[in-house]
C-alpha cells in the first residue's frame, strides 16, 4: 500500500468510530460532572449552590472558614489517617504472611483451610455487626484503632491475591536460598518481600481505599465523637435541619482528596488491586 | 528421620513453617468472621435489651415476626428492585465500554479510562451527598430541567418514592460502571487481538464481534462481577441512609440500614431480631452466590 492509501484508510477509520467517540465522550463527561459539582460548590454560597450556580464562586475561604469553626476537621483527617494507615499496613502484612504460606508450602490440608476461609466472603458485614460490637465493648476497644480495624486486617480477598500472585514466585531461588542457609522467615522478609513489590502496592493502595471509605463499621464501633471518621463527619454535617451546601461539599471534598490523589498517582496499582485476586 | 520429605517435596520443618505463617489470617478469620456468624444465629433466637437476653418462646418468634413486618419486607423489596434494575444496565454498559476501550484504532484511550473509572475515587457516603445536593428540590437537576421546560416547577425527586428510587439506581451505576469495567479490560487483554482482526475480516460487524467473541470469551469474569454486584447490592446500606435517609417513609430503605435502625439507630436497640433479620441476608447471599457458582460451571 502506497503512504496515501493508508492515510485514506486511517481517516476511514476514525470517520467510523465517531458514534463511538461521542458515546465515549458523553460517559466521560457524566463520570467527570460530580466532582466538578462538588468543586464548584464548595466555592459557592449555600443559596447559589441551591439554584443550581454552575461556575466557580469566590466563597471557598468563607465555606473553609465555616467548616473549620463548625466542626473538627483536622481532628477528624488526622483520625481516618491513623487509622486507615494502620490497617493497610498490618492487613498487607498478615495477609501476604498468609498467601506466601499457603501457596508456597502448600499441601492438601493448607488447600482445604483455605478454601473454608473463602466461605468468609459470603458472610455480609451486617450480620457479624453485632456480634462484634458485643466483642469489642467486653474488651475495651470501642472507639479505638483497634476496635475499628480488627475485623478488617485478614481479609480472604487479599489473602487470595496474595496467594494467586506467589505462583509467579520463582520455586528453585527459594531452594538455592535455603542451600545458602536462609531461615523460611529470612525467605519471607529478604526475598518474598522485595519480589512481590507490585503485589504488596496494588494491596495496599485498594486496603487504604476500602479503610478510609469505610462506614457502616466505624459508625457501629466509634460512637464517640472525638472517635469519628471523615464519612461520619460529612454524614453528621449533612444530616443538620438545615444544610449549608458550600459548607458540606467543602467538607467532601476535604474528603475525597486523599483517594483521588492516590487514584490520579496510583491508578494502575488500584485497577490491580481491585481485579488482583482473580488472575 | 526428622526431615522427611513429603510427597509434594517440601520437609516436615518447611510444612510446620507454613502453618506458622497463615495462622495469624486464619484465626483472625475464625474469631471475626466464623464465629460472629454463628453467634448471630443464637441471638436470633433471643429476645430482650442487649444486657439480659432470654430464649424466645416459641424460639422462632424473631423469624415469624419478619416475614409478618411490613417493612422489613419493603426493605427485601427495594433491596431486589436495585438488584434487579440497576445490575444488567451496569454490567451491559461496562462490558460495553471495555469493548469501545480495547479497540486499538481509538484514540485517547487512556484518558476515556481514567474518566470513567475516576467515580470509585468517591467514597460511598462522599458520592451519595454529592447527588443528594444535585437532586435536591432546590438543587442542579432541577434548576436544569425548569430552565429547559421539561418541568413546570421545582419536582421532589427524594421526597417522591419513585424517583427516589430512581435516584439510588443512577447513583449506584455513577459509582460503579467504571469498577466493573476494569474487570472486563483485564479480561480482554487475555485475549489476542488476531481474533478481533480475524473477525474483522470475516466481515463480522461490532455488533457480531461483540455477541459471537467478546462476551463468550469474558463469561467467566462476567459470572464474577455478577455474583460481586449481587452481594454488593445486598448489602447497600451508605447510600439508603445518607442519599434518601430511607424515605420518604421508608420506602428507599435497604435491608442492611433497617437492620441498623433496629440495632444501633435511634429507638430500641433489639438485637435478636436485629440477627434474625441479618442472617436473613446472609442465607440469601450464599444462596444467590451458590446458585451463580453453579452456573458459571457450566462453561466448560
Amino acid at each position: 500500500m502506497t503512504e496515501a492509501k493508508v492515510k485514506k484508510n486511517k481517516s476511514a477509520i476514525q470517520r467510523r468510530l465517531i458514534p463511538t467517540y461521542i458515546f465515549l465522550i458523553i460517559c466521560s463527561f457524566l463520570s467527570v460532572f460530580p466532582f466538578y459539582w462538588m468543586i464548584s460548590a464548595a466555592t459557592n454560597k449555600s443559596l447559589d449552590v441551591a439554584r443550581g450556580k454552575l461556575a466557580l464562586g469566590d466563597q471557598a475561604a468563607v465555606n473553609l472558614r465555616n467548616l473549620l469553626n463548625g466542626y473538627d476537621l483536622w481532628h477528624d483527617m488526622a483520625n481516618s489517617f491513623k487509622y486507615a494507615t494502620t490497617q493497610t499496613i498490618l492487613a498487607i502484612f498478615i495477609c501476604s504472611l498468609a498467601g506466601f504460606g499457603f501457596e508456597l508450602y502448600h499441601d492438601k490440608l493448607k488447600d482445604k483451610v483455605f478454601s473454608i476461609l473463602l466461605l468468609a466472603m459470603m458472610i455480609p458485614q451486617v450480620a457479624t455487626m453485632i456480634p462484634l460490637f458485643k466483642m469489642m465493648s467486653a474488651m475495651g476497644f470501642l472507639n479505638t484503632v483497634v476496635g475499628f480495624m480488627l475485623p478488617a486486617i485478614s481479609t480472604p480477598f487479599l489473602i487470595m491475591m496474595f496467594r494467586q500472585n506467589s505462583r509467579s514466585f520463582p520455586l528453585d531461588i527459594m531452594e538455592a536460598a535455603r542451600i545458602d542457609g536462609l531461615s523460611e522467615w529470612g525467605i519471607y522478609w529478604r526475598m518474598y518481600m522485595p519480589v512481590m513489590k507490585a503485589t504488596y502496592a496494588a494491596a495496599a493502595v485498594i486496603t487504604f481505599m476500602n479503610a478510609w471509605n469505610s462506614y457502616l463499621w466505624p459508625k457501629v464501633v466509634l460512637n464517640k465523637p472525638e472517635a469519628q471518621t471523615m464519612p461520619m463527619l460529612i454524614a453528621n454535617i449533612s444530616g443538620g435541619y438545615t444544610v449549608d451546601y458550600g459548607l458540606l461539599m467543602m467538607a467532601v471534598l476535604f474528603c475525597s482528596v486523599p483517594t483521588m490523589v492516590i487514584f490520579f498517582v496510583l491508578q494502575k496499582q488500584f485497577a490491580e488491586g481491585i481485579t488482583g485476586a482473580v488472575k | 528421620m526428622k526431615n522427611k520429605t513429603s510427597s509434594r517435596g517440601i520437609t516436615q520443618k518447611q510444612a510446620v513453617a507454613g502453618w506458622i505463617f497463615l495462622t495469624p489470617a486464619t484465626i483472625l478469620i475464625a474469631i471475626m468472621a466464623f464465629w460472629p456468624i454463628i453467634q448471630a444465629l443464637f441471638t436470633s433466637f433471643k429476645t430482650g435489651s442487649s444486657a439480659n437476653m432470654t430464649w424466645a418462646s416459641p424460639l422462632t418468634f424473631n423469624y415469624t415476626r419478619m416475614f409478618q413486618d411490613r417493612r422489613f419486607m419493603t426493605s427485601v423489596g427495594n433491596t431486589f428492585l436495585y438488584l434487579i434494575v440497576q445490575v444488567p444496565i451496569m454490567l451491559v454498559l461496562a462490558i460495553l465500554l471495555a469493548q469501545l476501550l480495547n479497540n486499538k484504532d481509538v484514540k485517547f484511550r487512556g484518558l476515556f479510562r481514567t474518566f470513567i473509572f475516576l467515580p470509585c475515587a468517591t467514597s460511598l457516603v462522599s458520592y451519595s451527598l454529592i447527588f443528594k445536593s444535585m437532586f435536591a428540590t432546590q438543587g442542579l437537576i432541577n434548576t436544569i430541567l425548569v430552565n429547559l421546560g421539561i418541568l413546570k416547577e421545582n419536582f421532589n425527586f427524594l421526597g417522591t418514592t419513585w424517583s427516589a428510587r430512581m435516584v439510588i439506581i443512577i447513583a449506584l451505576i455513577w459509582r460503579w460502571t467504571g469498577y466493573n469495567m476494569v474487570f472486563y479490560l483485564a479480561g480482554l487483554q487475555g485475549i489476542e487481538y488476531s481474533v478481533y482482526e480475524a473477525a474483522k475480516i470475516d466481515g463480522a460487524n461490532g455488533w457480531k464481534t461483540f455477541w459471537h467473541i467478546t462476551v463468550p470469551l469474558l463469561r467467566p469474569t462476567i459470572i464474577m462481577t455478577f455474583i460481586m454486584s449481587i452481594n454488593g447490592t445486598l448489602q447497600l446500606f451508605d447510600e439508603s441512609v445518607n442519599l434518601t435517609s430511607g424515605g420518604p417513609a421508608n420506602t428507599t430503605i435497604t435491608m442492611s440500614h433497617y437492620i441498623y435502625n433496629n440495632s444501633f439507630g435511634q429507638g430500641v436497640a433489639n438485637f435478636g431480631y436485629a440477627s434474625a433479620m441479618s442472617f436473613f441476608v446472609f442465607i440469601l447471599v450464599a444462596v444467590l452466590a451458590a446458585i451463580n457458582m453453579k452456573v458459571g460451571d457450566t462453561r466448560d
